[in-house]
């Protein structure tokens, strides 16, 4: 195989290198801060030993806490891709190179080159597949996708380390500055396996080749960021699931097998040993208050929520201090069930919502009544609440 | 001494970093070990790696040769940008346009994956469309000063 491309050699692999190990550990730290926000106990995967960040309690404050963190993950995730790709076709010609292994070292540094590149894109992977519901792979999303970040990230380090001299090096072989102003930039004959020893004619200049990386990065930016950011931008976000005619939802009402049945005049909110209809519940003081909803999978909509506070619910209950609140809901899913840290439930917008922007909660947004806490990950803010433990300190 | 300097081919502290990132791979796969899927995971890891350098790389550097073939010289680009954004949504939205996934999908967010399809082609039609136009200008520019 003949690489011919003029562009290719360490300056250009080097600009996109040094891109990546600004971005990444942003991508990589949010992902991790994911991990402690599900909260003590309820992290997937359960047992990971020493792989994960100092727990500390999930804050409540700001509200937009998690929807930035994660909104950071996904979205900043899949504005690199097309940087990711341009730095593996960059360095394409590194992995046909004879022999294999020059040495014990260089064997190593392979196998550690394999985690760095089948680690990003088994995390790219992964991480599209799931924003799009897709689970075509088989396993846990959440097992594979926080074990293989490790795995990468061990890699990452490691290449960062090893090749940050080098790229240091080549960086100084080019002016960015001078390389921008100049419209077509031939290959300097500078001895290194990257560089094309009989380039094609030149189509593109260095210049062109980063507009075109950074440019695809702001295009996947204008057509995923109204997931989160919503507003005017939702609308461009024509490839994802951006939500039906209200605002997004991650589990309908018919997948979780809500019976209407269940929700209607039967249903009851059990508190301990008391049970409240919601009419009584309606009767309550009652609060509103202007949240965002955010999802692990990227999205995130800020709405108007109102309802009983959850302090006021656990003092009702007799537990005015409670340690934790327990939330059941009627869906048996795996996510049918929550637990609120003592500060989630005592914020004073920790609600249990009965309406939303001034209507009554639709099925798929949880009738009769769901949990939204600022801060706390979408999937804990139960729908179809059936019954609150609030548990002594 | 040097012979097994040369074998090793890196530094000491090298070595030592090689192997310590080797060491914590191998301790982050130790939690997957009672995981039934875990070869799966493994086959997706590996195969993410392989299936971007031996297909994906190939069938695109290749498309890239087929195009500069037929439009030589820097006007490829015309072509080359607006087929790089269509080929990066399809790759990066892949299930929602060749409809995988549908039953999650309906379950999780109401919506059918239908729409996606036409939405890929609108978007790529798009790119094409502004590519030629800001083609068009460039060229009639050009006469104009001529």
């Amino acid at each position: 195989m003949k690489f011919r491309s003029p562009l290719r050699g360490p300056w250009l692999t080097s600009v996109l290198g040094v891109v990546l190990l600004a971005a990444l550990p942003l991508v990589i730290v949010t992902g991790l801060l994911d991990y402690v926000a599900y909260g003590p106990g309820q992290s997937i995967p359960g047992d990971v030993g020493l792989l994960h960040l100092p727990a500390f309690d999930w804050p409540t404050r700001p509200s937009w806490l998690f929807r930035l963190t994660q909104g950071l993950h996904v979205g900043l995730g899949l504005v690199l891709v097309p940087v990711v790709l341009a730095k593996l076709w960059s360095v394409i010609p590194r992995l046909f190179v004879w022999p294999p292994a020059k040495s014990i070292g260089h064997a190593l540094e392979r196998a550690t080159l394999l985690m760095l590149v089948g680690g990003i894109l088994f995390e790219i992977v992964t991480g599209l597949m799931n924003i799009q519901y897709d689970y075509a792979f088989g396993f846990s999303f959440y097992t594979a996708h926080y074990i293989g970040a490790w795995v990468f990230l061990a890699g990452f380090v490691t290449h960062a380390v090893l090749k940050l001299p080098v790229a240091r090096r080549a960086l100084r072989t080019r002016s960015l500055r001078a390389e921008l102003r100049v419209p077509t930039s031939a290959p300097k004959p500078v001895d290194d396996e990257l560089v094309a020893t009989d380039p094609a004619p030149p189509t593109m200049s260095r210049r062109g080749a980063l507009a075109l990386v950074g440019g695809g990065a702001l295009f996947v930016a204008t057509i995923t960021a109204g997931q989160t950011l919503g507003g005017p931008l939702r609308d461009l976000a024509v490839l994802l699931p951006r939500g039906r005619d209200d605002f997004p939802i991650n589990r309908t009402a018919a997948a979780a097998a809500i019976e209407p049945a269940a929700t209607g005049a039967a249903w009851r909110l059990a508190l301990g040993a008391r049970a409240f209809t919601r009419a009584d519940l309606l009767q309550l003081p009652q609060h509103t208050a202007r949240l965002p909803i955010a999802c692990v999978e990227g999205w995130s909509t800020v709405q108007d929520w109102t309802g009983v506070r959850l302090r006021d619910l656990a003092a009702l209950a007799g537990v005015p201090t409670p340690a934790s609140a327990f939330v059941e809901s009627l869906d048996a899913g795996p996510f049918g069930r929550a637990t609120l840290s003592a500060g989630q439930v005592l914020d004073p917008d920790a609600l249990l919502a009965l309406r939303v922007n001034g209507a009554d909660l639709s099925p798929d947004h949880g009738y009769p009544a769901r949990v939204v806490v600022p801060a706390l990950p979408g999937v804990h803010c139960t729908k179809w609440v059936r019954s609150i433990t609030f548990r002594e300190a | 001494m040097v012979v097994l300097a040369r074998r090793v081919g890196v530094s000491p502290a090298q070595l030592v970093l090689l192997v310590a990132c080797l060491a914590l791979a191998a301790y982050a796969a130790f939690f997957l070990l009672g995981d039934p899927a875990l070869l799966r995971m493994l086959i997706w890891f590996a195969g993410a790696a392989v299936v971007h350098d031996l297909v994906l790389f190939p069938l695109y550097a290749a498309g890239d040769r087929a195009l500069v073939a037929v439009l030589p010289g820097p006007r490829v680009n015309y072509l080359r940008v607006p087929a790089l954004g269509a080929g990066l949504m399809l790759l990066m939205f892949w299930p929602g346009i060749v409809r995988q996934g549908e039953v999650t999908h309906l379950a999780a967010t109401g919506l059918d994956q239908a729409p996606y399809l036409g939405r890929w082609l609108a978007a790529s039609a798009v790119l094409f469309g502004a590519s030629a136009v800001v083609f068009g200008v460039r060229v009639g520019l050009r006469r104009l000063r001529v």
